[in-house]
């Protein structure tokens, strides 16, 4: 870990506010005018903006060009990076190339498998894993060296962050890749978008005990239900997505044109009963294609204003 | 272990002997007459559809291992109906195709894909459990191959997509961390789990060049 933050999400961090960021998925094309659409909704209501890496495995403008995008409208980017379409080689030199473009937050994830795809017939990668990606993140940065052990004409120091899914299995083991994580360089988590609020408290507690929520800054995952069918659909077809029943029967019974208002009134509620948890530092809404929402959400959770930092 | 094969698209195979008026056909007596793809039936059957379809084959014949270096003998032995063909379309695995491509000037085509080296799960069905990287991880992995088990490749435990045992990409996939998992924490040793398993070489793989080997005795 670098004494000096590195970025604005670092230095909010460590300063203990409780921070917020939100996700952003770059264009099925090459116009620009996209992300800063997105990225003027978005604007002031949060503190990084996550830009996704080819997610669901469909081909999707760079992470690292839409990065600077948002950076060009003073926006602070957290650039994701998959394995699954990179091998060591590329994955260090878009690590070394991004930050020379002023990224300074990386999200370091394997990836959606590229059977989820519009090109489920592609190769991947997986050369390394997230694990390893982080590790040599933190190394390149610590040590200023590639992992041939070269030394790097100016070392890439990021911020580092990993995700973590305690709805997934094993349970017990969630904890445990957690540590790992944090052992590999991970500096900041990112999870699964949270509903089942009793088994994330739980897998919270575990982490607490082992001291890690000291080692690292929890941002827990918000993403608002829109609709009874999307509920459904989430709750049912999105492997390691934990959305209990009495939530999709709440969503299901108020009226269709309500739904969606009923989905951000869970957000708030589920914000609120998350900021009261000791080891969670802040909020990633992933509000997919109604970036619109997030500003309403950041402002009645009263999470307004953000605070200024300057690094 | 067992070479798995599946027939290729008979279309597939037509375009492939295009420009081959007559065809001589081999088949494979181990792993593809185990598997129905290209044993002595499967030679008939082909051999009538490609009279069919309008071409002369001119002899066939089952080897009985199509990938050793008997296969040299069984050509010359049938040099005659295999000289008066255009080309040799091979039922076999890929070793086979190029076992018989190795001993004859004449063109040789595939028709089966060769899917991976199976182990029998159960009766007839196989399953892939090692990818042969040239590097082996079963000490870390109770014994169970991530690297080709996982849909991802993972070293250091399930991804998020891991739910009640199986795999996000198909349900009817085992996830190989769970089991993993389950065999470390029998054998009482889930702390190993901890440990982060370094950055794979991939040298010892066929990403690293193409490979050979020579066997070494202490005669030599």
């Amino acid at each position: 870990m670098n004494p000096e933050p590195v970025s604005r999400l670092e230095q909010i961090l460590k300063q203990g506010e409780f921070a917020v960021t939100a996700e952003c998925g770059p264009p099925r094309g090459a116009n620009a005018d996209v992300i800063r659409e997105k990225g003027e909704l978005l604007k002031g209501f949060v503190d990084a903006v996550n830009v996704t890496d080819n997610q669901t495995a469909i081909v999707r403008m760079s992470s690292i060009a839409a990065c600077v995008h948002l950076e060009q409208m003073g926006l602070e980017p957290v650039m994701q990076m998959v394995t699954r379409d990179r091998n060591r080689i590329a994955l260090q030199s878009d690590i070394l190339g991004a930050y020379s473009l002023g990224i300074r937050n990386i999200l370091c994830l394997s990836g959606d498998h590229q059977t989820f795809g519009s090109q489920p017939e592609a190769m991947n990668v997986f050369d390394i894993d997230s694990m390893n990606l982080l590790h040599m993140v933190r190394t390149m940065g610590s040590e200023g060296t590639d992992m041939s052990g070269f030394e790097l004409d100016e070392a890439p120091h990021m911020f580092i962050g990993a995700v973590a899914n305690p709805f997934a299995d094993p349970f017990e083991y969630r904890v445990i890749r957690l540590a790992k994580k944090i052992e590999a360089g991970a500096e900041f988590i990112q999870t699964q978008c949270v509903y089942n609020t009793e088994r994330f408290k739980e897998w919270l507690r575990m982490a607490r005990e082992q001291g890690l929520t000291e080692q690292v800054h929890i941002l827990a995952g918000i993403t608002p239900l829109k609709s009874a069918n999307a509920t459904r659909y989430m709750a049912t077809k999105v492997a390691g997505m934990d959305i209990p029943d009495d939530i999709i029967k709440r969503i299901a019974g108020v009226p269709k044109s309500q739904a969606a208002a009923e989905g951000i009134k869970l957000c708030l509620e589920t914000i609120q009963e998350l900021r009261e948890l000791e080891g969670i530092h802040g909020i990633h809404i992933m509000a997919i294609e109604s970036e619109d929402k997030v500003g309403e959400i950041v402002e009645e959770a009263g999470l307004l204003p953000r605070p200024v930092v300057e690094v | 272990m067992i070479t798995i094969t599946e027939q290729k698209p008979f279309e597939e195979v037509l375009k492939s002997l295009e420009k081959s008026q007559s065809v001589y056909i081999i088949g494979c007596g181990a792993c593809a007459t185990m598997l129905h793809t290209g044993g002595k039936s499967e030679v008939l059957a082909m051999k009538e559809k490609l009279e069919d379809a309008g071409k002369t084959v001119t002899g066939w014949m089952v080897i009985p291992t199509a990938c050793d270096q008997l296969t040299e003998v069984a050509l010359i032995e049938s040099a005659g109906a295999i000289q008066a063909a255009d080309s040799i379309l091979v039922m076999s695995c890929a070793f086979g195709v190029q076992t018989a491509g190795f001993y004859t000037a004449l063109p040789v085509f595939p028709a089966l894909n060769t899917l991976f080296v199976g182990k029998e799960e159960g009766p007839g069905h196989f399953i892939d459990v090692c990818m042969q990287c040239g590097n082996c991880v079963l000490a870390s992995t109770a014994g169970v191959c991530p690297l080709v088990r996982c849909s991802k490749s993972l070293l250091n435990g399930p991804c998020g997509g891991s739910v009640e045992g199986k795999c996000e990409v198909d349900s009817r996939i085992p996830c190989v961390w769970q089991t993993i998992y389950d065999r470390l924490a029998t054998q009482g040793r889930l702390a190993e789990l901890e440990e982060i398993e370094p950055i794979k070489d991939w040298g010892t793989s066929s990403s690293g060049a193409p490979r050979r080997f020579d066997v070494v005795t202490s005669d030599d």
